[in-house]
């Protein structure tokens, strides 16, 4: 499975990096690595999808779930590191007027 | 005579033959008393067993620990043969398993099923293929009294049997709402609600809802999250994005939606697809818009049907004949 998850959960942040593909395969374990993560009350997740080459709309469902959790424990949620394609797929459902979402990497996430 | 009872005098053959003169044809025989005790379901630890008690026949001079070793040999097959038995009991379910999935495929097919409309003025052609057993796309035709036509075309994420259930639910809720078709904006604000009160988390589902007015030929037509169709102008040649901006279904309860207009002229179209066609992809890549509009473009003096025939045929050469995704194409053409 071509997906590789970076975690730096900390106090105050939380620091998601992915890169490979996300797609109806590597969705499961994306899910399963980030979805308990949400569940922190007032978690402060950053997620960075720079590394990643293709994400399907199974993968966008996994970001629709995180986001979801994240605001019913208050917390605040942002991608950053969208390629054009992934940027076009968040346009198009509408996810980009509700998500905190940046083409740009910010600071020195990596 | 079934096998298991001439199972003993066929071993006692293979065995004393193959003692005599090793020749290979025993081992064949003995490779095909395998498979013969496999289908009639003997396990490992009963062959032991009867190898055991004929060379205690066959050599009695066989000695009390050689025959000894043998009980060690069979407590050993004797996981073996649970493993095996459990294996077949597998194999088992997971043949009711795939007979329920095709009847339920079918039973899917049934439920959603939707003819396309004939109407005067327009020509229509529709074709939606699933990726696997069951089809996470949705279309959905109706035509009301004074002629026009009403379509909807969705996507349900999250794939395979969920996608298909919710799927049904979605159908049994439009079916739910007659008075609402004449207003794309209403049906989908009625099915968000529906949708974000049922579906699981990562669930959600995109959908663009359209009404063709036959007598003014406007397409009036609002979009949750779908990817969004195309307006083919005739005269020009020229392929231009039907805009539409709307959030996916069930993520907010209260999310509005915006309605669009667009007036088709004669020999114009409208395309409508879901994302299975944009997110066609090859060995080398993703199929390009590009390489969709010339296939289109390619076909365009063809019938409605025969366009979006054509077109899946080739994408899916394109993807050596194995869809990534449910692929859904849509065309509304309006007669000269």
């Amino acid at each position: 499975m071509n997906i590789n998850i970076n975690v730096n959960d900390n106090e105050t942040l939380t620091e998601i990096s992915v890169s490979g593909e996300i797609d109806v395969y590597t969705a499961p374990k994306l899910r399963e690595t980030l979805l308990p993560l949400s569940e922190k009350e007032q978690v402060d997740m950053i997620v960075d999808l720079s590394g990643v080459s293709y994400m399907d709309s199974t993968g966008l469902g996994v970001f629709v779930g995180l986001f979801k959790n994240v605001r019913a424990h208050e917390g605040k949620f942002k991608i950053i590191g969208l390629s054009s394609r992934l940027q076009r797929l968040f346009e198009i459902t509408g996810l980009a007027d509700i998500i905190d979402i940046s083409s740009k990497v910010e600071g020195d996430v990596k | 005579m079934d096998f298991r009872n001439m199972m003993e005098s066929k071993y006692r053959e293979i065995l004393v033959n193959y003692l005599k003169d090793g020749s290979e044809q025993a081992l064949y025989q003995s490779q095909k008393f395998s498979r013969n005790s496999m289908e009639d379901s003997i396990p490992p630890e009963e062959i032991v067993s009867m190898h055991k008690s004929l060379m205690i026949e066959l050599f009695p001079d066989f000695t009390p620990e050689m025959q000894e070793s043998f009980d060690i040999l069979l407590e050993v097959m004797v996981g073996y043969g649970f493993a095996y038995r459990e294996h077949q009991n597998l194999k088992h379910i997971q043949q009711e398993l795939r007979t329920e999935m095709e009847i339920a495929a079918n039973v899917q097919q049934t439920l959603l099923g939707t003819k396309v409309p004939s109407v005067e003025g327009l020509d229509i052609g529709a074709i939606s293929v699933p990726a696997k057993h069951m089809n996470g796309d949705y279309f959905h035709f109706v035509k009301d009294e004074n002629g026009s036509v009403s379509i909807a075309i969705a996507d349900v994420i999250g794939k395979g049997l969920p996608a298909a259930l919710c799927m049904s639910m979605i159908k049994y809720s439009m079916d739910s709402l007659p008075e609402n078709r004449k207003s794309p904006t209403l049906v989908l604000e009625n099915l968000n609600r529906v949708v974000e009160q049922n579906v699981d988390l990562t669930m959600f589902i995109t959908m663009l809802y359209g009404i063709y007015n036959i007598e003014n030929h406007m397409f009036t037509y609002a979009s949750a999250g779908h990817e969004p169709g195309l307006y083919y102008n005739a005269s020009e040649k020229e392929f231009t994005e039907l805009t539409a901006k709307g959030l996916l279904l069930g993520i907010e309860k209260t999310t509005k939606y915006r309605q669009y207009e667009k007036e088709v002229s004669p020999g114009d179209m409208i395309i409508l697809m879901s994302d299975g066609v944009t997110e066609s992809r090859t060995e080398e890549g993703f199929i390009e818009r590009e390489t969709l509009l010339s296939l289109i473009e390619k076909n365009i003096h063809l019938e409605a049907q025969a366009i979006v025939h054509n077109v899946y045929k080739e994408l899916e050469k394109l993807q050596d004949f194995h869809l990534q995704d449910d692929f859904t194409l849509i065309i509304l053409k309006r007669e000269v």
